[in-house]
């Protein structure tokens, strides 16, 4: 296994990582050391997103996995500028968005929507569903600058209540009328009103029973084949994204510490934290073998340990890992890991 | 539906038979869970599993004396160690609780009260029980923390819960239900919170009681992995009727309900090949008052017919794979002698009617030999005993 000092990966190897995913050798989205820090009381920091770099190709799927106050739904934030970073830059279709003022990123904001854990919370309930899924697209001048008119708004509502699978009589509605899976179908819809390039998925379906969730992660994939959209698609839950990802990206503690195709990651990770947090899974199969779980608890982002931010956890951990922080390095093409020691081929 | 008759454990520790739970609204009953009927025994995990909404906690809450909004109605019998619990006055569950049965909550930031230390309040449960100092009560806690594997415990003590990871808060909260050495723990959603890694941990400690503390466990979730991985029997609820128990891995390897099989295809699988669409269960599960008069799960189910939309189908007994011969005989001729005896030898009962009808589902599909090993000396995979095909489906028609 070589190993280069490459602080990111780079486009070369992000490419052939989505290679068979699109033509076009531009990612739509290329994040450059993407901080985002929080300054508390007692001239404490909290680094919730510490140097990030990466990129996604249009069409690609990404997933960003890890467990709570790892970074990623500030890091999904950061991607749509919902949240302002602290430094570095994010290029949407090489456009740097965080420096961009508001009504200049307008324009951009149709291009980019975000789907949210609670289908409840985000859907007004004293609204008719149909009332907000024409929002955006009364708010938005349609492509050629004009103003939509009732009749093509109505067209497109009943287009994405198709698209989603929900009877058009759903419009009429208010958000209490209904189930879970319904009312994450009615956010899936809104986020695509405007024709998006890129959605956000922020635990989609984490709230979901199993039976249902099933329901919208391939309606996710479906709309992803259909509408040729790119998702960065965040989730503590490792099975589904397997399920939707081509490629994973495992945070742990502001950073990301593995990168790569989702099969490399997931199956022969290099990551002592990826492989363990993929062994902690539950298996629903009996007599599967179990690893022993990881000891300890995530340290607090405030107190980050130096050195190898996973080190007070690792069960390989050396001498070096206390002091020299590793720097996410190419170890095969599409495929980069932050560990001096990374694993080797399972 | 009458009680079913499940094989008897030797003094079980727990047996709840026929629980009916309906809660008043708007002048109408509402039946939340209906003939609900299990038995714990001494040292045994059992795994309470369903969706939201399929009444796996007002079970537990029932049968710990919680529920007490008015007009609510509780029928059916929980013998615990002989004792009934259902209507039991407050007077005697106080006595139970806590030190005979005790609950642990998937919230533990809301279950301790946040103005007072961890060990304030695991010392005071105890001292509401027995007679002991403040000081040994503390020595007391100090050692369950340890136990628990809170590192450094005595200063932990001396923490208000919020100062505590997730983690340390819920193994405080499980040293506080086992203060008083309760013989029956129930856990309610007890890691659902919690990261993965730390869930792993905890599973561990639940998995550890019952030679340490001899507990049992009756351990409520929504999560199929966490079942496989704990419970010795599985109990599978669906809109608030049982659809499924038996022993975990016979159930795992060869669901006998629709539902139960259905609900295990549909989880994306970790390992092995990835599936092109998971296989999604269409629909959602019924609201207790829409629940259909047949078999609840009928709407959304791939098997249903017309039997399965006149009654809810009873409990029936899947035979073990010796007996398949015998379990076609008993499907067709309904033989009072065959059928009893396939009772007492079957420990997996479905509320279906394929079984009867001689209907058998497959054996989940599991690749046997794919062990997968990762970095790190992790092995992945099946014993021989997990795939083990419980009924024979010799000569049935694939479904």
């Amino acid at each position: 296994m070589t190993r280069r000092s490459d602080t990111a990966i780079t486009p070369d190897a992000s490419a052939s990582a989505s290679a068979s995913a699109s033509a076009s050798a531009r990612p739509l989205l290329d994040v450059r050391d993407v901080r985002k820090t929080y300054h508390l009381p007692r001239g404490q920091t909290l680094k919730a997103v510490d140097g990030i770099s990466l990129s996604v190709m249009p069409g690609e799927v990404l997933g960003l996995v890890g467990e709570s106050g790892c970074g990623k739904s500030t890091l999904g934030r950061c991607l749509l500028r919902l949240t302002d970073v602290s430094s570095g830059e994010i290029l949407f279709e090489g456009q740097d968005i965080t420096a961009l003022k508001e009504r200049a990123l307008r324009p951009l904001r149709q291009q980019m929507q975000m789907v949210f854990q609670d289908s409840y919370a985000s859907l007004n309930p004293r609204r008719r569903i149909g009332d907000l899924l024409a929002e955006p697209l009364r708010v938005h001048p349609d492509p050629d600058g004009r103003k939509r008119s009732r009749a093509t708004i109505t067209a497109r509502l009943h287009e994405l209540m198709d698209l989603v699978s929900l009877p058009v009589s759903a419009l009429e509605r208010y958000a209490h009328e209904f189930s879970g899976g319904q009312r994450q179908r009615i956010n899936i819809a809104r986020a695509l009103a405007l024709s998006p390039r890129l959605v956000v998925a922020d635990e989609p379906v984490s709230a979901l029973d199993v039976s249902v969730q099933a329901q919208i992660v391939n309606l996710f994939a479906d709309l992803q084949a259909r509408l040729g959209l790119t998702y960065v698609f965040i989730a503590h839950d490792l099975a589904v994204v397997r399920q939707i990802s081509t490629s994973v990206a495992v945070m742990y503690l502001g950073a990301v510490v593995e990168l790569g195709e989702t099969d490399a990651v997931l199956h022969s990770p290099a990551h002592p934290y990826s492989a363990a947090l993929t062994a902690a899974v539950p298996r629903p199969v009996v007599g599967a073998a179990r690893a022993a779980p990881l000891g300890g608890d995530i340290p607090s982002p405030v107190a980050r340990p130096a050195g190898c931010r996973f080190h007070t956890r690792c069960p390989f951990v050396q001498d070096r890992c206390r002091v020299e922080e590793p720097a996410l390095h190419v170890i095969e093409p599409g495929h980069s890991v932050a560990c001096h020691f990374p694993l080797a081929e399972g | 539906m009458p009680a079913e008759t499940i094989p008897m454990l030797p003094a079980p520790l727990l047996e709840v038979r026929d629980l009916c739970v309906s809660f008043p609204s708007r002048g109408r009953m509402i039946p939340i869970v209906e003939h609900v009927s299990f038995t714990l025994g001494e040292r045994d995990i059992l795994g309470l599993v369903g969706e939201s909404g399929s009444g796996k906690s007002v079970t537990a809450m029932a049968l710990m004396g919680l529920i007490d909004s008015p007009g609510v109605q509780i029928t059916g019998s929980a013998l615990f160690r002989g004792q009934e619990l259902v209507g039991l006055a407050q007077k005697q569950l106080l006595r139970l609780r806590g030190s005979e049965i005790a609950m642990i909550f998937q919230d533990p930031m809301t279950a301790f009260t946040p103005v007072y230390t961890i060990g304030w309040q695991i010392d005071e449960q105890i001292r509401a029980h027995e007679r002991l100092s403040r000081k040994q009560a503390r020595a007391r806690t100090v050692e369950l923390l340890a136990d628990m594997g809170v590192p450094d415990p005595a200063r932990t003590a001396d923490r208000y819960p919020h100062q505590l990871s997730g983690g340390l808060r819920q193994r405080a909260m499980i040293a506080m239900a086992l203060s008083c050495n309760p013989s029956l723990l129930i856990a309610d959603e007890p890691t659902t919170a919690l990261d993965v890694t730390v869930q792993a941990q905890i599973l561990d400690l639940i998995r550890s009681l019952r030679s340490t503390y001899g507990s049992s466990v009756l351990l409520i979730t929504h999560d199929m992995g966490v079942v496989a991985e704990t419970c010795d029997t599985t109990l599978v609820l669906y809109s608030g009727r049982v659809a499924e128990t038996g022993p975990t891995d016979a159930l795992f390897a060869h669901p006998g309900h629709p539902y139960t099989a259905a609900l295990l295809a549909s989880i994306p699988p970790l390992d092995g090949p990835r599936p092109h669409r998971l296989p999604a269960i269409a629909g959602a599960p019924p609201a207790p008052l829409e629940r259909p008069a047949g078999c609840a799960f009928a709407p959304r189910c791939s098997y249903a017919h017309e039997t399965c939309r006149d009654a809810p189908p009873p409990l029936v007994p899947l035979v073990p794979a010796g007996q398949a011969g015998q379990a076609g005989q008993a499907g067709q001729n309904t033989g009072a002698q065959s059928a009893a005896n396939i009772q007492q030898q079957s420990a997996q009962f479905a509320a279906c009617v394929l079984p009867a009808e001689g209907t058998l589902l497959l054996p989940r599909l599991l690749e046997a030999d794919t062990a997968m090993s990762s970095p790190g000396g992790i092995i992945l995979g099946l014993s021989d005993q997990g795939i083990q095909p419980m009924l024979s489906s010799a000569g049935e028609p694939p479904l």
